[in-house]
């Protein structure tokens, strides 16, 4: 950052590091043991605990998803009861969101991607980011117990009154919730420290990873938004736990004020949902175009913008609620700046694509899925934007199926296909290209299957959280639920072959898919301590018109230096006087 | 702090394995910190947008509760907090001059006051809920006649009970320092720990310094 | 398009739904055009700049500013115009006209009431004229409703705190369904209503009839009417099932388990009390969620339910 022109141009040796192939040992087998998992430091462990955790949560959140599709084929009960209905979509809701979207990306691959990213031994405050991890678990074993001590039947929202009057546990999950947010806090905070200062030498700003920017504005609104959250649940437990009446009209509190509370962090948080996503997108796709990304400045500004713009739209979740028309189209007008930004990387995506040499591997499968349901997702976006006709579609099913699109659309996609773009690294080993591909079709179709006639029913006026609904929407929820079974086989055959591949998979070279972003420069699985040099930066992560030599230059170091490889010695002016 | 004089022994056993020297840890530590504050200003952020907006509905009651709040014991509190920060800033002081025994004097001095922050703080609460002056449905005191009171005392306690936790987390974050600093783990290369804790502790203090005109000095 | 619209869209039943419909298709068509230009460019790059070996070159573009520009303008310019269209497309739907006729509307779990200008009071049936601005001035009793009629395309939540209110003017007589759309517990999908559109003539004839049409019923038949047009057959069946309250069979003459403990014989002043004040004595296993009737229904009306129970055994 620190430029100044008198700043000497330092010279310093480095040499070209190549990647130990096949390495026998890294960091799965340097140290052993469940206890040594359990209370490991590093990064990339943690990552994979986080993983476990996510893809966990998934599953359960899934198979609530698809209870509740199952209970909606036909307009009256099926099996369930409209209590236990309630309870479902509410744990579906809470859980997808807080134990699984918010976590996914930064947490899990952020957390092993970030400091191979950088060249970093470690996060900044590795201690803390296990102290995050068990965080999450100790909110997670919260929310298990308020499910199992009454359940909570609010919707993942917790409006009040309804959340202060009804009965279960509702204090026990927004304590849960109250807990995660620390851990999700601590995790941004240890990401924005760790950006700044633990960068290698020559990763200056216009050479981080877009992957990074995005975690970096992700970060940016976790620190900023999440306590707003945690007061506001604080508040509402202390409502549940001593009738504190800030919120419950009963008691002289207003209602709406709770959705403000809310939404200020929650619109935002859908950012914290989708923004990693944007960086794992343009890693994937300049990677398996093979060509520099277009617009680097672009993609990696407007991450920022729309982290910025997003803490000031939460009003347009509440249009109908009685909100003055002044605040309303303020909200409305600053809703529809949001969708410039996000306008502007669709296009820089596509225009990276443009004469590049484009290999349809999963992880670009995915990324094209993404582009093609996230674009549908913004669209629909626009159309709540607009206040008219949000009046007309606010709470039904048009709402649901918008930001399906986007988070599952978008944010899921994202996530397949970054968790299938770094799994040779995370484990050396290959998935199955055939069965990879097989299961994104299937996703594909079975998501559209199940989203699309949400739209139209949406449209025709289906409100959202129904248990039963009138005869003519029959057919669409048919349809609708026929595809999330489809997916739910595409799921299956992803955690089939996933699995396949760590027990029996094929072994992963350093770098498959000649990527020049600095963590495939390092052996797959890395090293414990990801580096056994320094690596040093003088070009971009997208220069796929420089040789490959040019990205393997590092420092041996005598900290953990081994200094046994050829002989490729040269000088490389350090221009920024980097200290990390 | 990097300049290596030779009075000063340079020990870096403190220095993790994943920064390259001290001055980057201690540079990393001082942005969490910072970073950390940030998210704790918008946590009582939250309660200031409640008691901005229910002052705005309702600035007649403001002004009548504030009343039932004792000025005199805030205002010495208020004394108390800004000792407090003033004695953490001379032990970070003690600390850089290498002078261990001060540091863990000032710690000391610094723990009293933040329990006699914390005693006055629990005569304040006694003496109203004596009164029948608790929060939101508990609320039985008629002294105050308007419909909202209870709302106002509600506000009252989160701020101030929140407030009193974050005191009460700086008393454990000290007791800790005294130990380490008695271990010789601090020294003039190295104190961290209380360089960022004396950072949250002064939060805490500014946190107080609005807490007390909001709420006790309405006219 | 029209027919994509009729396909999407519920059918246009007030003056509101023009304006509204059209933005919605406007907005459809323009992404739907965006939408098949960007995919149809996924596919097309996908093809032809397929990978053909492991040693392809490809050029070096960064960026390239009149693109950028046109893609960044293009778009502000649309939604701006999107934004413009909706705005005031609400302050139609905001701003009802003077000469509105006025109904009250009360929201309760799980039920809507309209009060009427002469002190009729209907449940889960608001009847309008047509050709006539109708203002609907709403609030809750309990929790958080939301008041919508997708025909009419206008929705506003109802509070308990508060007054909110909605306008709409019917173009044709018939009936729209009313739904609640702000989740409120366990029957919130049953909290519907209907709407009943009638010509101005038929509403004022409605009008003076609705509260003497039941003088020629039995109390019995009266009783079974009021149950539904009260909507207490939302939570509380006819035939033994148990939905959100105890069933009607079987119940009269019924010992009754109280969530305190005790038990309770129901007789007319259990069940009266539990019309008027439901919170009183709960019922074993169920939640204290009914609402009050009191001022809603009349000491005839309520023997008249009274007599109906009786009959189910």
């Amino acid at each position: 950052m620190a430029t100044t022109e008198e700043t000497p141009t330092r010279k310093i040796q480095v040499k070209r590091f190549k990647p130990e192939e096949y390495p026998e040992k890294h960091y799965l087998n340097q140290e052993k043991g469940l206890w040594a998992w359990l209370t490991t430091v590093d990064h990339k462990k943690i990552g994979l605990m986080y993983l476990m955790s996510v893809a966990f949560f998934f599953l359960v959140g899934g198979v609530l998803a698809l209870l509740l599709r199952t209970e909606l084929l036909t307009p009256a009960r099926n099996f369930m009861t409209a209590d236990v209905y309630n309870q479902v979509f509410t744990l579906h809701g809470a859980i997808m969101i807080f134990f699984f979207l918010i976590p996914s990306v930064p947490a899990a691959l952020g957390n092993f991607v970030l400091p191979l990213q950088l060249g970093a031994k470690d996060v900044a405050f590795p201690r803390l980011n296990l102290a995050s991890f068990y965080i999450y678990v100790i909110g997670a074993l919260f929310t298990i117990t308020a499910i199992f001590t009454g359940g909570i039947d609010t919707g993942w929202t917790f409006y009040t009154p309804y959340s202060s009057t009804t009965g279960g546990s509702v204090a026990m999950m927004t304590l849960g919730v109250f807990i995660l947010g620390f851990s999700s806090i601590l995790t941004g905070l240890n990401f924005i420290v760790t950006i700044h200062k633990l960068r290698s030498p020559g990763i200056t700003w216009n050479k981080l990873p877009l992957n990074l920017w995005g975690l970096y504005a992700t970060s940016l609104i976790q620190i900023l938004a999440t306590p707003v959250l945690a007061i506001t649940l604080l508040l509402l437990t202390m409502e549940r736990v001593l009738s504190i009446g800030i919120f419950d009209p009963a008691l002289g509190g207003d209602p709406v004020l709770y959705q403000h509370f809310f939404w200020f962090y929650s619109h935002p948080a859908v950012y914290i949902m989708i923004v990693p996503g944007f960086g794992i997108v343009s890693e994937i796709i300049s990677t398996f175009s093979k060509k520099v990304i277009f617009g680097y400045w672009a993609i990696a500004l407007s991450s920022l913008a729309i982290a910025f713009i997003g803490f000031l739209v939460w009003g347009h979740h509440m249009f109908t609620a009685g909100q003055s028309s002044l605040a309303n189209m303020v909200f409305s007008f600053l809703t529809f700046l949001v969708g410039i930004p996000t306008g502007i990387k669709i296009f820089n995506w596509l225009a990276t694509m443009y004469k590049g040499s484009i290999d349809l591997k999963t992880p670009m499968v995915y990324i094209l899925v993404f582009l093609f349901l996230f674009t549908i997702g913004g669209f629909t976006g626009i159309m709540l934007g607009a206040l008219s006709v949000d009046v007309h579609l606010h709470d039904t099913y048009y709402v649901v199926a918008h930001f399906h699109y986007v988070m599952m659309g978008g944010m899921v996609m994202a996530f397949l296909g970054g968790l299938h773009y770094w799994w040779p690294k995370m484990f050396g080993k290959m998935y199955s290209e055939f069965w990879g591909k097989i299961a994104a079709g299937i996703i594909f179709v079975g998501f559209n299957m199940t989203f699309l006639p949400q739209f139209i029913m949406g449209s025709q006026g289906m409100p959202r959280r129904y248990y039963n609904y009138i005869d003519q929407f029959q057919a669409f929820h048919q349809f609708s639920t026929i595809g999330a079974y489809i997916m739910g086989v595409g799921f299956v055959i992803i955690a089939a072959y996933l699995l396949h591949s760590l027990l029996r998979g094929e072994k992963a070279s350093s770098n498959p898919w000649g990527s020049r972003a600095l963590e495939w420069q390092t052996s797959s699985p890395p090293d414990l301590h990801n580096f056994k040099h320094t690596p040093v930066i003088i070009n971009g992560p997208y220069d796929y018109h420089k040789p490959m030599s040019e990205f393997q230059l590092g420092i041996a170091t005598p900290h953990n230096g081994h200094g046994h490889h050829e002989e490729e010695g040269m000088d490389v002016a350090e221009t920024e006087k980097e200290k990390a | 702090m990097s300049g290596t004089s030779a009075t000063i022994e340079k020990r870096l056993d403190h220095l993790q394995h994943h920064f390259i020297d001290s001055d980057q840890q201690f540079e990393s530590a001082k942005l969490g910190m910072w970073i950390f504050l940030a998210t704790e200003i918008l946590f009582f952020g939250g309660l200031f947008a409640a008691y901005i907006v229910y002052r705005s509905w309702y600035p007649e009651l403001y002004i009548q509760a504030s009343t039932e709040l004792n000025t005199f014991w805030g205002a010495i509190n208020t004394g108390v907090l800004i000792g407090s920060s003033l004695t953490v800033a001379m032990a970070i002081r003690s600390a850089q001059l290498n002078q261990i025994k001060g540091l863990i004097y000032n710690l000391y001095i610094t723990i009293a006051l933040a329990f006699v922050f914390m005693v006055i703080k629990y005569f304040e609460y006694t003496h109203k809920f004596h009164l029948g002056i608790y929060p939101g449905e508990y609320y039985t005191f008629e002294g105050i006649a308007h419909e909202k009171a209870n709302i106002f005392f509600s506000i009252y306690y989160m701020m101030t009970g929140v407030h009193g936790l974050h005191v009460l987390i700086g008393i454990g974050l000290m007791i800790w320092l005294v130990f380490k600093a008695k271990k010789g783990a601090f020294h003039s290369g190295y104190y961290t720990p209380v360089e960022i804790t004396g950072l949250y502790w002064h939060l805490v203090d500014i946190i107080w310094i609005f807490l007390f005109p909001l709420l006790y000095l309405i006219d | 398009m029209n027919s994509l619209s009729d396909f999407m869209l519920p059918p246009a039943k007030s003056t509101l739904a023009g304006q509204t419909d059209a933005l919605f298709n406007f907005i459809n068509v323009t992404s739907l055009i965006f939408l098949i230009g960007i995919t149809f460019a996924i596919i097309y790059f996908s093809w032809k700049y397929r990978r053909r070996s492991e040693n392809d070159v490809t050029p070096v573009i960064t960026h390239n500013n009149k693109l950028e520009i046109t893609w960044s303008v293009i778009p502000l310019i649309l939604v701006i115009i999107v934004f413009g269209w909706g705005f005031t497309g609400y302050m139609n739907k905001a701003t009802p006209p003077n000469d509105s006729y006025e109904i009250r509307v009360v929201g309760k779990s799980w039920l809507w009431e309209f009060h009427y200008p002469n002190g009729y009071v209907s449940v889960g049936e608001l009847h309008v004229p047509e050709d006539r601005p109708v203002k609907l001035v709403m609030s809750s009793t309990d929790v958080i409703h939301s008041f919508y009629i997708p025909d009419f395309r206008v929705k506003k939540d109802v509070l308990p705190n508060r007054y909110t209110s909605l306008w709409f003017e019917a173009t044709d007589p018939g009936e729209s369904v009313v739904f609640c759309t702000e989740y409120c517990g366990n029957a919130h999908s049953n909290m519907m209503a209907t709407t009943i559109v009638h010509t101005q003539e038929d509403f004022q004839s409605w009008l003076e009839t609705a509260g003497s049409a039941d003088e020629n019923l039995t109390p019995v038949e009266l009783g079974e009417q009021l149950t539904t047009r009260n909507a207490c057959t939302t939570c509380h069946s006819v035939d033994g099932s148990v939905l959100q309250g105890p069933s009607f069979q079987g119940l009269f003459g019924s010992e009754a388990p109280l969530e305190s403990g005790e038990t309770v014989s129901v007789d007319e002043n259990y069940i009266r009390e539990s019309i008027l004040e439901p919170q009183a004595k709960i019922h074993e296993g169920f939640q204290p969620v009914m609402p009050s009737y009191a001022g809603t229904l009349d000491d005839n009306q309520i023997n008249a339910i009274i007599e109906y129970i009786k009959t189910l055994d």
